[in-house]
């Protein structure tokens, strides 16, 4: 876990008139985002407002109507972004095995492998359980076990699709610790919550999104105390209903 | 009659008669050397299938599922007509030999273990399909590790594919043509003593393949339960 993360220059990530509409229904209408290459970066707003598709477009997952992903200047690198989902998978396997996963596609050896996991299964504090079976760990330490998995592959940008949805407090502090760590270690955050708190204690900065389109996209604290847009105050007060689709 | 019938049978297994066993040993290598060749074979195919992204990827499942009903006797034929002298490879002489039965038997069990495997891993593929995508995994890393994700439940794959080949009679018996102590199995065994009217022999070999399934089924039970248990 030594040294900054791999991967040639990337950033600042430029996103343009991002569009998704399948089947005509508009999901993401004209996202426009800049990212710098370090800090951690908040994606709040309702249910339905197109934040998970965003992180999708990023990691290559999602190909949307129109609109562009500029990394640097170039195309999407090969390597360098990696997404982190609310529920991990997890295979049947032990602790260890399932860290090193994000390892296979670099072609490292068996022992280069164990290593490494090791190393990071004891900075997510699962070093202790890394010969037990990976489903039997509790919802947070499957989370941590996620989370470990991206770190070991060193990425320059890496998405958090709501990390600590259905975490307990305790469990929710030791995500956040975590992708603090990450962080410091030179990583680029974007993260999608529905936390507030969380929110304010992590992010740097936040992208409020509504109805498919970013509205905001301001420092944290001036984000709380003088939000910009309406739809973020009503957001802020509880009053921004779900939008309802079906 | 059944009873004394029975009790013969029954003897023939207590004094380890050398026919039975001989029989027996044959039928497993014939099998499993099938089952082997099936599961090499038939797991990749069925995985390569779930995962890979190919026109005609909807029509080459349906061939797969149809084939799981191939009847033995046509796969015997076909086998016979490329083993003959005249066929293509007729100049190994392995027509009516122990290796022509395996081939027989593979052909049999590749179909119903791809087409078993295809299923499992495709579950597994649309659990796991983004994460590994995202990790850049490519098409054989993905196959590989979801057919080690999966090797619990693709026993269940080998088990039916080692049922299949161990009860099948016409393949075998028109590729290995029931030689005696040279291509006699036990399938074709019991048709040929029960014809014959020696049913005391018939009937052992009738309780073994029985007992083996049985054996084999709840081996394979067990260890899934176990596997359940250890890796949730």
């Amino acid at each position: 876990m030594s040294g900054g993360p791999g991967g040639g220059a990337m950033f600042p990530i430029r996103v343009r008139g991002l569009r998704h509409a399948p089947n005509g229904r508009e999901l993401l209408s004209g996202v426009d985002l800049d990212l710098g290459d370090e800090g951690i970066t908040v994606l709040l707003g309702p249910n339905g407002a197109g934040k998970t598709l965003l992180l999708r477009a990023l990691c290559g997952l999602l190909v949307p109507c129109s609109g562009t992903l500029d990394w640097g200047g170039g195309a999407q690198p090969e390597r360098g972004v990696m997404m982190v989902f609310q529920k991990p998978m997890m295979l049947r396997a032990s602790v260890l095995a399932n860290a090193v996963l994000g390892l296979k596609p670099l072609g490292l050896s068996r022992h280069d492998c164990r290593s490494r996991g090791i190393a990071v299964l004891e900075r997510v504090g699962l070093a202790h359980r890394a010969h037990d079976s990976a489903r039997l760990l509790s919802g947070g330490e499957q989370q941590r076990l996620g989370l470990a998995r991206a770190w070991l592959t060193r990425p320059r940008l890496l998405l958090l699709d709501e990390p600590t949805a259905s975490l307990d407090p305790s469990a929710t502090a030791e995500v956040e610790r975590i992708v603090r760590e990450i962080r410091t270690d030179g990583t680029r955050i974007l993260m999608v919550t529905h936390n507030l708190g969380q929110a304010t204690r992590l992010a740097d900065d936040i992208v409020f999104m509504s109805g498919g389109r970013v509205h905001e996209h301001t420092p944290t604290r001036r984000f709380f105390s003088r939000p910009q847009s309406d739809e973020a105050r009503r957001f802020i007060q509880g009053e921004l209903p779900w939008r309802m689709s079906f | 009659m059944f009873a004394s019938t029975l009790t013969d049978a029954v003897r023939l297994l207590a004094t380890f008669d050398h026919r039975v066993a001989e029989i027996v040993g044959l039928s497993l290598q014939v099998s499993g050397g099938a089952v082997v060749l099936g599961t090499l074979i038939g797991l990749p195919l069925g995985a390569s299938i779930a995962v890979g992204r190919f026109p005609g990827k909807a029509g080459v499942s349906v061939l797969i599922n149809a084939l799981m009903g191939l009847p033995s006797v046509v796969v015997g034929v076909v086998v016979y007509l490329l083993l003959s002298r005249s066929g293509p490879f007729g100049a190994f002489g392995l027509l009516y030999t122990p290796l022509a039965m395996v081939a027989a038997q593979t052909l049999l069990v590749v179909p119903l273990m791809a087409a078993i495997a295809r299923q499992v891993v495709e579950d597994a593929w649309q659990r796991y399909a983004e994460e590994l995508q995202v990790m850049r995994f490519t098409w054989w890393q993905s196959v590989s590790t979801l057919l080690h994700d999966c090797r619990h439940s693709l026993l269940v794959a080998v088990l039916a594919g080692l049922g299949r080949a161990m009860s099948e009679v016409g393949a075998v018996m028109i590729v290995g043509g029931n030689i005696d102590r040279a291509t006699r199995v036990m399938t074709t065994a019991i048709a040929l003593e029960t014809s014959k009217g020696d049913l005391p022999l018939a009937i052992a070999l009738g309780i073994v393949l029985i007992v083996l399934i049985l054996a084999l089924n709840a081996v394979a039970f067990g260890l899934r339960h176990w596997a359940m248990r250890r890796y949730g």
